[in-house]
């Protein structure tokens, strides 16, 4: 399966020239760039690593910048899942502008949604990332090995 | 021409208090001196008063009808400081061409309402007045809110902004479907339908507004097997997804009940239609907030009060009144599908729903300056005759702060349901892209379209299939200010 977070996970993967060109379209919106990495794509993880500090002030001449960042975290995290967040920090918005995938696992594994019966058919859920069964782990202080 | 006005509160006191019937006007309804006070409640109506009768009157009766005022002179005003009660009929002007229509302006004070509560302010200034002999026709216009009442309100129970942080999704509308037929499926194939449109890409699926819990499917049994479609889907595509759970019922009982058991098995959102009544939404506000879960608002039946020009309410005060009763969605209008919507009247819905000050814009149809004081935003929903292949035109009208609902144009795919969910998603992604890399994506929509359909079967045939397809009937909602321009 496919994990489709982000605004264009449903396009053919975007080559390095159209990811260029949205960070252009964010930097001139005013938007910070910051670049977040995980092997846990689990919808509710909010909270991927950072691959450093937000970007401010940058033009959209310095879009490279960015470019030369992303290049460098899927060097080091080849199999993770790598997205772009351009954030906008206007009153009334102070959140996410755009956020989009630009490096997955060349075999994603999905998730396995796990049912208990409760009381009167009540199902509870349980929805659990698949990640591969050896080699990986948490991206926290350490690189994700091969999981493909 | 401007009426004529009459000579207003120039009465000696002796005959102002006399017994009998006094003109509206001369009793203080109407004061083209007043200077509006930052904390009054304004009105604009668009009156038309019968034949014979003085625009002026007409207008003062409409103050004084829609605050202090009966028919005859009452001595018991004397016991209150009546002049402060009064509301003020303080500009009436003719609507330009046309005849017989004057946009009566007035100001209510702050002192006359409630704090929060959207039932006692529409009992006031739409309670008795439209019903009144002397006008042939009523229609409230616009508000203006002053923030010293805004913040007497919750608002949105999460707001625009919040919505997107708990669902995580941005840079992109929102996409939904209505699930379809809207009446007589059993909740096994109606949960099937959720399941396939949410898999297939669309963040949400929803009831209509008119499946509560009917014999062929109980509210209950829907619920589960809706949540069945939804995690199914969530776990197919590591998204965050939901279903519009309508927990609308004859009680409030009955619909905390069901969005308590909304809440149980897990739905982010659940649903309720403005057929409920203010109050009842203002409770369903609470209860949203307090639980984390989105509220969905279907306006069912405005348009019998919302559509006609001369008479009812207009939907930017209905607006107006959702997002201060405090809905995280609403249905606003798409302009290019199959319902009412002009294009710069649906404008000034989105931006009352959206923004958090609103200038005057005649336009626009806006009255009147208005500030929201932070108030989060409620997220305006599309839905009705749109489909894939006008998504330059949505985004464009519409941007993309706003759910676009595709019911037919999902489960009416050739493909099926799950390639119609998947054709709608690429064409909004690839819209975006397109907008994001600067190119004029209005004019070369089609264009961007067809190029995205080469990749992508389910996108190629949804464009086949409804290529032809537009609503492009007159609108009888729009501004006075200028001719309705034509899209397409």
């Amino acid at each position: 399966m496919k994990i489709t977070q982000g605004a264009f996970s449903f396009l053919p993967e975007l080559s390095d020239e159209q990811i260029d060109a949205q960070i252009k379209y964010s930097v001139q919106n005013g938007w910070s760039i910051s670049i977040e990495y995980t092997d846990d794509p689990h919808p509710r993880n909010f909270y991927w690593e950072m691959w450093g500090l937000p970007r401010f002030d940058l033009t959209p001449d310095q879009s490279d910048v960015v470019m030369r960042e992303v290049r460098a975290c899927r060097e080091a995290f080849p199999h993770a899942y790598i997205k772009v967040i351009a954030y906008d920090a206007t009153r009334g918005r102070q959140t996410t502008a755009l956020s989009f995938i630009v490096n997955r696992p060349s075999v994603e594994h999905g998730f396995q949604l796990e049912r208990t019966d409760d009381h009167d058919r009540v199902v509870r859920y349980k929805l659990t990332h698949l990640k591969a069964s050896s080699g990986s782990v948490g991206v926290t202080g350490a690189a994700i090995r091969g999981n493909d | 021409m401007s009426p004529s006005p009459t000579d207003g509160t120039s009465l000696e006191k002796k005959e102002r208090w006399a017994s009998g019937v006094t003109p509206y006007a001369d009793m203080g309804y109407y004061d083209a001196d007043y200077v509006p006070k930052d904390t009054d409640i304004l009105a604009a109506f668009r009156i038309t008063p019968q034949a014979g009768v003085d625009a002026i009157e007409a207008a003062a009766a409409v103050a004084g009808e829609s605050s202090t005022a009966t028919w005859t002179v009452v001595w018991t005003d004397r016991l209150t400081d009546h002049k402060h009660y009064q509301a003020k009929a303080y500009s009436v002007e003719p609507v330009p061409g046309v005849e017989g229509q004057y946009i009566a302006k007035i100001a209510y004070d702050i002192d006359l309402f409630e704090e929060g509560s959207i039932a006692n302010l529409s009992s006031s200034i739409i309670g008795n007045v439209f019903g009144f002999k002397p006008l042939k026709a009523l229609r409230l216009e616009d508000m203006r809110i002053p923030t010293h009442y805004v913040k007497t309100f919750h608002g949105p129970p999460h707001g625009i902004v919040m919505e997107r942080e708990y669902l995580d999704k941005f840079g992109r509308p929102l996409l939904g479907a209505t699930v379809k037929p809207k009446l007589g499926l059993s909740a096994k194939n109606y949960g099937r339908i959720v399941y396939e449109a949410l898999v297939g890409g669309l963040d949400f699926t929803k009831d209509d507004e008119n499946i509560n819990s009917q014999p062929f499917m109980r509210w209950r049994d829907r619920f589960l097997y809706c949540m069945e479609g939804v995690q199914k889907a969530a776990a197919g595509s590591g998204e965050i997804k939901g279903h519009y759970l309508n927990v609308t019922a004859g009680t409030m009982e009955e619909m905390y009940e069901r969005a308590e058991f909304a809440k149980e098995i897990g739905s982010v959102i659940v649903m309720i239609d403005l057929t409920i009544g203010y109050t009842a939404i203002q409770s369903m506000a609470k209860w949203a907030r307090a639980n984390g879960v989105l509220l969905h608002l279907h306006r069912a039946g405005h348009g019998t009060y919302t559509r006609q020009k001369t008479h009812g309410v207009s939907f930017r005060v209905i607006a107006k009144w959702c997002r201060l009763m405090g809905v995280d969605h609403i249905h606003a209008g798409t302009v290019v599908g199959k319902l009412e919507g002009d294009p710069n009247t649906t404008a000034g819905f989105y931006d009352t729903l959206r923004k958090d000050f609103i200038p005057e814009n005649p336009l626009h149809g806006i009255y009147f300056d208005q500030h929201w004081a932070s108030m989060p935003g409620t997220m305006p929903v599309a839905s009705g005759g749109i489909h894939a292949g006008q998504m330059h035109q949505l985004l464009h009208y519409l941007g993309d702060d706003v759910v676009l609902q595709f019911g037919g144009g999902t489960i009416g795919h050739p493909m099926g349901i799950r390639a119609g969910a998947t054709a709608n998603r690429v064409a909004t992604e690839a819209m975006i892209q397109a907008r994001n890399e600067g190119r004029d994506y209005y004019q070369e929509g089609p264009d961007i379209l067809e190029k995205a359909a080469k990749g992508c079967p389910e996108l190629n045939a949804a464009l086949e299939v409804w290529k032809d397809i537009t609503f492009n009937f007159e609108s009888t909602d729009t501004p006075d200010v200028l001719v309705t321009p034509s899209i397409g």
